[in-house]
């Protein structure tokens, strides 16, 4: 056969994956690859649950939260958490005072109020972006620099729920930007046509079409400040505080930076005590992620 | 961009000059003054790095701070070379680094190609917990878990430490996995089906459309999401302080060896009570100045890479 005739043959013979379904073994191969991929990470999250689970066993009891932390050795089995816990409601709750308005409102003056062809504008965008990028600790030396010493709050809780606000700031514009955008032009423009003025068309009509979509955005910004540490390291958070915070001025510790406080210890007991302070921090971060999962699939408009 | 000019909720002028009303100017001034917040945070930002950073390379060389090998600023034989710190930043990232991409982008390939809807809507949520977890229980997990297995299984006689620049890099790694998976998926989800569609009438299989085409058309993004993950990386603190450890001194020669990084030199001489506005105190501006510089790069070109993409098939 000539090499022209088995290219008209090779043409004319129609390709086998049309006659019948080949197995090919390079494609398995790929597809099971890919499906690795994402068994390695599961299995870590799997194992790192188990783990934690597991090893705060013995300590995932009243004493948790009923006791005050302890540095020392001899009293291990007296150890809590609870300062760290009080300390955490009212950073995360002063963090969702400050940063949720500012936030919102920034996403609603960027989404319906700015002409963004203005160089001012983009620049408050691109800026958003950046901040969004920023490390964590470098958040802790603005409160160290600027926050605690030159303005003079100390290292107290305001302190930290102001760094905690400007650090998932970014965080919460985004969510509520994508969030206002979802909702249809023709609302507004509806709105306007009867008369409406800009500030009753957003607060009456946008507003309460965004708000699960911003729910879910502010849910998951909470529950990452809930988790960081990094910044309130330097901002006096690590120490054995044995008192709840009872105002904005009081020294505080939080439930990370006693986790911190216990990986370091030595002692195994202490190492439990920290595994159980794990599980909990856990749980309540799994009851918000579903909290807010939920509100995406419920309440989401399809428009 | 170009259908922003001609914003329809932006009512013509002639509407606009209707009633002045004072209500609706307050709210809008207030609005702006929510949105200068973050701006102001940038501005805050940089004077609190740069101020102290100046003042810190007023006494200590910028030669010497960034050419010396020797990190010692808190012991008493002084030495301000900061290459101890980024070798072993470098040395955690890059471990991140190799875990985390081919993990990332093969489980971006597995949500965007092979997936079935049902199957995505359940793996997504999962994978955003993953990247919910606070980075100290990775710490916890890193030091107390993983680092005793890898020194059961090391192979040679040359254990790791107790901590480790290794063992910090690979729970690293596993953290940024959903960073970089979700933003290649974007990237991905946004190639056009009709390239897809092209190729499969060509007969390709499912693997070379993932491959040739739909990795290609998406690359830039890919890439940022490897820029950004990269970032992360460096910026982590909690990881890097509990599984490697605070030793500074000399610059890491292999992984396995504990050593800290510019994040965890940081947490561990700010939670010290350094007297304020000694040289020893400036070294953590100046050393998060360092920091901050190379994140702002690598997020700078992440942030122009997605761009790039979204011009093109959006």
């Amino acid at each position: 056969m000539t090499a022209a005739a088995a290219a008209r043959e090779a043409v004319i013979a129609p390709p086998p994956s049309l006659t019948q379904r080949r197995i090919r073994p390079g494609e398995l191969l790929f597809r099971l690859a890919l499906q690795f991929c994402l068994l390695v990470a599961f299995a870590f999250l799997v194992a790192l649950i188990v783990f934690a689970v597991y090893k705060g066993w013995n300590r995932l009891d009243a004493r948790l939260w009923q006791n005050m932390p302890t540095g020392r050795a001899s009293r291990v089995e007296a150890a809590g958490v609870q300062s760290a816990i009080t300390g955490t409601l009212w950073v995360i709750a002063l963090t969702a005072l400050i940063s949720l308005p500012t936030g919102i409102a920034s996403a609603i003056y960027l989404e319906e109020y700015a002409d963004n062809t203005r160089w001012y504008n983009r620049l408050l965008e691109l800026n958003i972006q950046n901040l969004a990028g920023v490390p964590s600790i470098v958040f802790g030396i603005l409160g160290l620099g600027l926050i605690a010493r030159v303005i003079g709050l100390g290292f107290t809780v305001i302190t930290a729920a102001v760094v905690l606000s400007l650090l998932v700031l970014p965080t919460v514009i985004i969510a509520s930007r994508e969030a206002l955008r979802a909702v249809p032009q023709s609302i507004r423009q509806a709105s306007y046509a009867l008369g409406a003025t800009r500030w009753q068309t957003t607060s009456r009509q946008v507003l309460p079409a965004a708000i699960p979509g911003m729910a879910t955005g502010a849910i998951l910004a909470l529950s990452r400040a809930l988790g960081e540490a990094a910044p309130l390291i330097l901002l006096g958070a690590v120490t054995f505080i044995r008192f709840n915070p009872d105002s904005l001025l009081s020294t505080y510790t939080t439930l990370p930076i006693q986790i911190y406080n216990l990986i370091k210890e030595p002692q195994a007991e202490f190492q439990e005590l920290a595994a159980a302070a794990i599980v909990l921090l856990l749980v309540i971060l799994l009851l918000m992620n579903s909290v807010a999962i939920v509100i995406r699939n419920k309440f989401q408009k399809r428009w | 961009m170009a259908a922003d000019i001609t914003r329809p909720d932006v009512p013509a002028a002639g509407v606009r000059r209707g009633r002045s009303r004072p209500g609706e100017r307050i709210i809008e001034t207030l609005l702006v003054v929510a949105a200068v917040v973050s701006v102001a945070t940038t501005i805050g930002i940089m004077a609190s790095l740069f101020i102290p950073t100046v003042e810190f390379f007023g006494q200590v060389s910028i030669v010497e701070f960034f050419t010396k090998t020797m990190w010692t600023p808190l012991f008493a034989d002084k030495h301000y070379g900061v290459l101890p710190l980024l070798v072993a930043t470098l040395w955690v990232t890059a471990i991140a680094i190799v875990i985390a991409v081919p993990l990332g982008i093969g489980a971006a390939i597995y949500l965007s190609e092979y997936a079935r809807p049902g199957t995505r809507k359940v793996l997504k949520p999962v994978l955003e917990i993953l990247a919910g977890i606070p980075t100290v229980v990775y710490g916890f997990f890193a030091l107390t878990f993983l680092n005793p297995v890898l020194i059961d299984w090391w192979p040679t006689a040359n254990k790791p430490e107790f901590q480790n620049l290794l063992v910090a890099g690979i729970a690293m790694g596993i953290m940024i996995v959903p960073t970089v998976a979700s933003l290649s998926e974007d990237a991905m989800s946004a190639v056009p089906r009709s390239l897809r569609e092209g190729a499969y009438a060509l007969a390709s299989t499912k693997m070379q459309v993932s491959t040739r085409v739909v990795v290609p058309a998406a690359l830039s993004g890919i890439v940022a999401a490897i820029v950004l993950g990269f970032s992360r990386a460096l910026g982590e603190t909690l990881i890097v302080t509990i599984a490697a450890g605070l030793k500074t001194a000399d610059v890491p020669t292999s992984p396995i060896q504990g050593a800290a990084t510019m994040t965890s030199y940081i947490a561990g001489a700010g939670q010290g009570d350094l007297p304020v506005d000694s040289l020893e105190y400036l070294t953590i501006f100046a050393v998060g100045a360092t920091l901050f510089v190379f994140t702002f790069g690598l997020n700078a070109l992440s942030i122009r890479l997605v761009r790039k993409f979204r011009e093109v098939y959006e």
